[in-house]
């Protein structure tokens, strides 16, 4: 996580669905609740969302299907026409843009992965991978050559000739993956591209997933209902609910911290100990150093689990990844943390 | 379990509608009970109020034709049309025109289309295709085949472009698709001789007339398949080629046409088929062809050849059906890398090959060239003898003898006399309590207006034959085809085979059913019902078993462990559930039965068909619109209330 710029901040986004929306949001008396809107006539697939995306940073949206999710990163892509507030993208407010300009910025700057694929049936492997290209008017011998390229990324070479039908789910999400790369886009977004997998495929599509993103550094924009599927990707979590983010933040803080009620329950189940990193738990020196050897910030309680049992002292010192000493770590919080009493 | 959830969706909110229903009904009733002591005025629309609607469209299209200039746009339509059919004429059986060749030879066509049926369907399509050229020109038929076929090649490919830019115009406005349905629904109801004569007025006698009838004919349901092919694109589909930067013309052009690209050859299919059905008609505007030769023969009931032309139209119609079938579900194939021009274009390699080999050969051997009259193997006035003697034997003679007075005296005149005695409001009524109990005031409303405005046209007696013959004519397909649907569904050896049959028996033109009626019944009433008995027993039983067999597994088997009988099963089962499917089907023979009555003119009935073949001898074309109107209006009635209460009792079963 860096501190530039963000690379999509949006404020006060709104989207909602029904005949006359804009007219119906302008005349809305604040704090309407999801379910006024509803008997008004309308639905809120947005409300009020305000969010910054900060560049090479992944942010995994969360939340029961019908939250929203869809819709909101849609509004990002302009995909929707937003009902009210803002969408800036490298700071260029994305609602002024001319039909000219949108589809600039989507050949240059965006790529997209679908849930169940949105390949085009009548087109080869190569020819989907390069669909992107030749819709930007590139010529056939370049295009094939960057389509070739990315499909050997995705480990799909020697499928090239291939049509969508003839592929396993799994291999078709994997087209899906390489047609949204080949522009070299530098915002990402997946819309639970793993979510129509079976689970062994998708665990195997995560790891590949992040080999990808390691290699790329990408802005990603990542949806899915799956918190495991999040903890294994996230910089920063945010939870909707009826179209609004409840809760935006590190894992840590979400299953630590809950900011309402909903996001309580909903991280409920969840071990805590396997997401609370030994970082967030260390409180400041304020100059007084613990004995003994330090752990790793970036350590989970989980992984700490067995020497957190074992050890006789009642504050662990704690380092970062070049030695340094960032903190203290309390031994009985960190056992709170590891019992589910936190 | 499910047998008594599907008992209770039965009766459900309709009670007071179908008490108004119940009133009208009554009233109905009552003014028919009451009808000696009626004033004239109840019986039949007055004279003075019938509106000179015929003339009012007389002066329209008068106004439309003359004084909007509309009649120097057609002819300019008209002559571009007859280039590209004089083209296709000469190229076909060899018509002296531009560009002058000789016709292609009919084993070069055969091979060509033997080729394109094993790309499509392997070697029994190819057997299929090839097969069907060389009956029809060892048959001795080719000229008369080409003739027809030299039209459809010119107003398929016409109507696919224009179905096909109306459906994307559809699609992209609905405003344009609510203006265009109603009249999508009276152009598929109305009857072709109102197609004709507008054609022949507007478009020059002759090929062009038929070619421009048979285009309209074919365009409806290339618009509606083309509109409902590019609705069902998945959003996410769409939603790739946006975010691949798409323009609005490379989202059509890449992403909307190629993923619906199933639906519109479903479209290019009924497009074929519409065609060569209306192609046959056009016979009755004196277009040359297989349609003008069959008319001629059964006019001077040459049964033989009738019946070999029938074989011909037959093959043709399986051919262009089956090859175009074919085509939709074909899927691309991929190829490995490498693989040469020549190996992944085998099939269009071949096909000319085949096509060139041919017409080489031909320029050498006469008989691989054209067929004369002392090769071909025609056996008409042999079927002739064959088919009258078998028709004289004497069981055959008194069964059909008996029929024929049976269905006469106590079925047909009968009921028609009932339909012609009843007071046209009491009719209405009747009409309107049926609107009314399957959707209502605004359905009731819409078919009494639809009825009212058959009324007062004046048009009325000859209407109320039309129906009758229809309605007869459905009740006896009922009788037929609803116990075979059923027994073919419970059995599934026979059902895959009845459907098949169905299937290649709907894409027959409706022209052909007239030949065994002919055959068996001469001409008279008897006939015209017996055509469209068949005609319309297809869609019944055809529907039937789809209905039967689309219900869920796991309701028969509810019904198994719930001790139900066979017969339990089928009447509170099965039959319930495939009801709304059935209707459709109803709906279709129905409908079918007012395109066949009509064509029926010809034999000489004396209902709304015959006035609309007179109008072709003039250009009254006022009142051929009418009676068209009429035609349609009662058919769009029935498709009306039948279509309305499929839809809802599908909705309250939650099937389909
Ligand atoms: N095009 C649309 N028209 C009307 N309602 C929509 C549309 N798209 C989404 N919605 C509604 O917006 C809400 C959020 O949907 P979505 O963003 O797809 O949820 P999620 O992706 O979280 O499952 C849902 O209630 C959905 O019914
Ligand atoms: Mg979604």
């Amino acid at each position: 996580m860096t501190t530039q710029t963000p690379v999509i901040s949006c404020a006060n986004v709104w989207k909602l669905f029904g005949p006359h929306p804009k007219k119906y949001l302008a005349n809305m008396p604040a704090g309407r609740s999801f379910d006024d809107i509803r008997k008004d006539g309308y639905i809120a697939g947005v409300r009020d969302v305000s969010v910054d995306i900060n560049r090479g940073e992944m942010l995994v949206v969360m939340g029961l299907s019908g939250s929203g999710k869809s819709t909101l990163v849609r509004c990002f892509s302009r995909l929707h026409e937003i009902t009210g507030g803002t969408i800036e993208v490298d700071g260029q407010d994305i609602m002024a843009l001319n039909d000219r300009d949108l589809i600039e910025l989507r050949r240059n700057k965006m790529g997209m992965v679908f849930q169940s694929f949105g390949l085009l049936p009548h087109r080869t492997v190569l020819e989907n991978v390069a669909f992107p290209l030749e819709m930007r008017g590139q010529d056939r011998h370049d295009r094939r050559e960057r389509a070739l390229e990315v499909i050997k990324l995705v480990g799909l070479e020697g499928r090239e000739e291939y049509f969508p039908r003839e592929l396993s789910g799994g291999q078709q999400q994997r087209v899906g993956i390489a047609r949204s790369l080949a522009i070299e886009p530098d915002i990402w977004f997946l819309d639970e591209p793993f979510s129509a997998l079976d689970p062994l495929i998708r665990r195997e599509m995560q790891d590949e997933f992040l080999r990808l993103q390691e290699m790329l550094g990408k802005t990603i924009v990542f949806i899915t209902h799956d918190f495991d599927e999040a903890l294994r990707l996230a910089d920063r979590i945010a939870i909707m609910k009826d179209g609004a983010i409840e809760q935006c933040d590190t894992p840590d803080q979400i299953v630590l911290n809950p900011a309402t009620p909903y996001v309580r329950k909903f991280t409920e189940d969840i071990e805590k100990s396997r997401v609370v990193h030994a970082r967030v738990l260390a409180t400041p020196m304020n100059g007084h150093i613990p004995d003994g050897t330090p752990i790793r910030a970036g350590a989970t309680i989980l992984q700490l689990a067995r020497q957190l049992v074992n050890e006789t002292r009642e504050e662990l010192p704690v380092a970062n990844g070049n030695g340094e000493l960032i903190g203290i770590l309390n031994r009985q919080e960190a056992l709170d943390v590891l019992l589910g009493e936190g | 379990m499910a047998v008594a959830q599907t008992n209770v969706a039965v009766p459900a909110p309709t009670l007071t509608r179908m008490r108004v229903a119940q009133i009208l009904l009554a009233a109905a009733v009552l003014l028919a009970a009451a009808r000696p002591v009626l004033p004239e005025f109840l019986i039949r629309v007055p004279e003075w109020a019938v509106l000179p609607y015929n003339v009012w469209m007389q002066a329209l299209f008068d106004f439309i034709k003359d004084d909007l200039g509309l009649i120097h746009l057609t002819r300019g339509i008209s002559a571009v049309l007859e280039v590209l059919l004089d083209i296709t004429a000469n190229l076909l059986y060899g018509k002296h025109r531009w560009p002058f060749f000789e016709p292609i030879p009919w084993t070069a066509i055969a091979a060509g289309a033997a080729v394109i049926g094993y790309w499509l369907g392997g070697w029994r399509l190819a057997a299929v295709a090839g097969g069907t050229f060389v009956w029809v020109a060892l048959i001795g038929q080719w000229n008369l085949a080409m003739q027809t076929m030299s039209v459809i090649v010119v107003a398929a490919p016409v109507a696919f472009l224009l179905g096909l830019l109306l459906g994307i115009a559809a699609w992209k406005s609905s405003r344009f698709e609510r203006f265009l349905a109603p009249i999508l629904s009276i152009l598929q109801t109305l009857p072709f001789f109102t197609y004709l004569l507008p054609a022949v007025i507007f478009f020059k006698v002759g090929p062009t007339a038929g070619c421009v009838a048979t285009i309209v004919y074919a365009i409806p349901p290339m618009v509606l398949m083309t509109t409902l092919g590019l609705k069902k694109v998945s959003p996410e589909v769409v939603e790739a080629g946006n975010m691949a930067g798409s323009t609005r013309w490379q989202m059509l052009r890449h992403v909307y046409l190629p993923a619906a690209r199933t639906e519109i050859l479903v479209g290019v299919n009924q497009v074929i088929m519409l065609c060569l059905a209306m192609v046959v008609l056009t016979a009755f505007i004196g277009m040359p062809g297989l349609g003008a030769k069959l008319l001629s023969l059964m006019n001077s009931l040459k049964l033989g050849r009738s019946f070999e032309i029938g074989v011909t139209i037959v093959l043709i119609a399986v051919t262009l059906d089956r090859l175009s079938k074919a085509w939709v579900v074909k899927q691309p194939e991929h190829f490995e890398r490498g693989t040469s021009w020549a190996a992944r274009h085998k099939y269009l390699v071949g096909g000319i090959a085949a096509f060139a080999a041919f017409y080489v050969l031909a320029q050498f051997v006469q008989v691989a060239d054209h067929i004369t009259r002392k090769q071909e193997l025609s056996m008409g006035s042999e079927i002739d003898d064959v088919i009258r003697a078998a028709l004289a034997n004497d069981t055959v003679t008194a069964v059909t003898g008996w029929l024929r007075w049976f269905l006469i005296t106590w079925v047909l005149i009968p009921f028609r006399n009932a339909l012609l005695w009843l007071p046209t409001p009491s009719v209405l009524l009747a009409i309107a309590a049926a609107g009314y109990a399957v959707g209502g005031r605004k359905s009731a409303l819409t078919v009494l207006a639809f009825f009212g405005i058959v009324a007062l046209t004046g048009w009325w007696d000859r209407s109320i034959i039309t129906l009758y013959a229809v309605v007869c004519a459905v009740i006896l397909a009922m009788l037929i085809g609803l116990p075979l649907g059923i027994a073919a569904a419970r059995n599934p050896r026979w059902a895959n085979p009845i459907l098949l049959a169905c299937d290649t028996m709907q894409t027959f033109p409706s022209f052909i059913y007239l030949i065994p009626a002919i055959m068996l019944f001469s001409v008279n009433d008897v006939a015209v019902v017996f055509a469209i008995l068949i005609f319309a027993t297809v869609p019944l039983t055809r529907y039937t078993i789809e209905g039967m067999r689309a219900v869920p597994e796991e309701l028969i088997e509810a019904a198994d462990m719930a001790g139900a009988s066979r017969n339990q099963k089928l009447m509170k089962v099965q039959l319930p559930l495939a009801l709304p499917t059935m209707a459709v089907g109803f709906n279709q023979a129905i409908m079918f039965a007012f395109f066949m009555v009509i064509i029926a003119a010809f034999i000489g009935t004396q209902d709304l068909g015959q006035e609309l073949q007179r109008t072709l001898a003039g250009n009254d074309l006022g009142k051929n619109f009418v009676l068209g109107m009429c035609v349609s209006l009662m058919a769009l009635t029935f498709n009306h209330i039948i279509m309305r209460w499929s839809n809802d009792r599908r909705k309250a079963l939650g099937v389909g």
